[in-house]
């Protein structure tokens, strides 16, 4: 899977949980979920879990941790696929 | 942990506590029941002359029970008398179905449908004394041990 089509699939999972609609329209790899699209912490963990099942893989908090914004989440998604 | 135990962790008190007992308690679930007073402080006002259980509060005892009881209990091998549980309701959608009067006895039922990365989300009935759904529906809550 190309970054351009895990973004692409990112985009639809992140959509129902942003705040911010200016940030979301202007989503970019640089975008940070709380930051920029103000996402609380209970919806980042809905974002992780709909990526597991998207992707079919496994977070772990070392993971999560990480997985604050599209580059970092992207990054995690792509390790995670090839391991 | 025992039901006492995980009463004692809850950060709440009168007149804010809408825990009598835990009855089960498991890694799934959890079981336990309250019993509103006559003179619970919201009756005095909800409604004018005719004291009924505001939705908010029955929404109130399904989440004391349900997800902080239930998070305590998962949460049992991190806190300590220096590392609290810690708790913010994050999203409920409950449907209500029959109204809940002073005195009455309720009973929430609570199943886990997940805790993870500090995120618990159950589903929460609440049953009246003969049995009867009261409400029902989903409840999160995030909660640490700090």
């Amino acid at each position: 899977m190309t970054k351009e089509e895990i973004i692409k699939k990112l985009t639809t999972i992140v959509k129902p949980y942003v705040q911010n609609e200016e940030g979301f329209k202007n989503i970019s790899e640089e975008t940070d979920f709380i930051n920029d699209l103000e996402i609380n912490s209970a919806n980042l963990v809905d974002i992780i879990l709909d990526v597991e099942d998207e992707f079919d893989i496994e977070i772990d908090n070392d993971a999560m941790e990480k997985m604050l914004s599209v580059k970092a989440t992207v990054a995690i998604i792509q390790e995670k696929m090839n391991a | 942990m025992k039901s006492s135990e995980i009463i004692k962790l809850l950060p709440y008190q009168k007149p804010f506590l809408f825990v009598d007992e835990i009855s089960d308690v498991s890694e799934n679930g959890i079981i336990g029941n309250y019993t509103f007073q006559q003179n619970e402080f919201f009756y005095e006002g909800h409604f004018k002359e005719n004291p009924i259980t505001p939705g908010v509060i029955l929404t109130e005892t399904m989440a004391q029970i349900g997800v902080v009881c239930l998070g305590i209990f998962l949460l049992k091998n991190e806190i300590s008398s220096a590392k609290k549980p810690q708790i913010a309701l994050t999203s409920n959608e409950v449907d209500f179905f029959l109204p809940v009067l002073p005195k009455e006895k309720v009973t929430v039922i609570s199943t886990k449908e997940y805790f993870r990365f500090n995120k618990l989300k159950c589903s929460v009935k609440m049953m009246n004394s003969k049995n009867e759904l009261v409400c029902r529906g989903s409840i999160s809550g995030m909660i640490i041990a700090k």
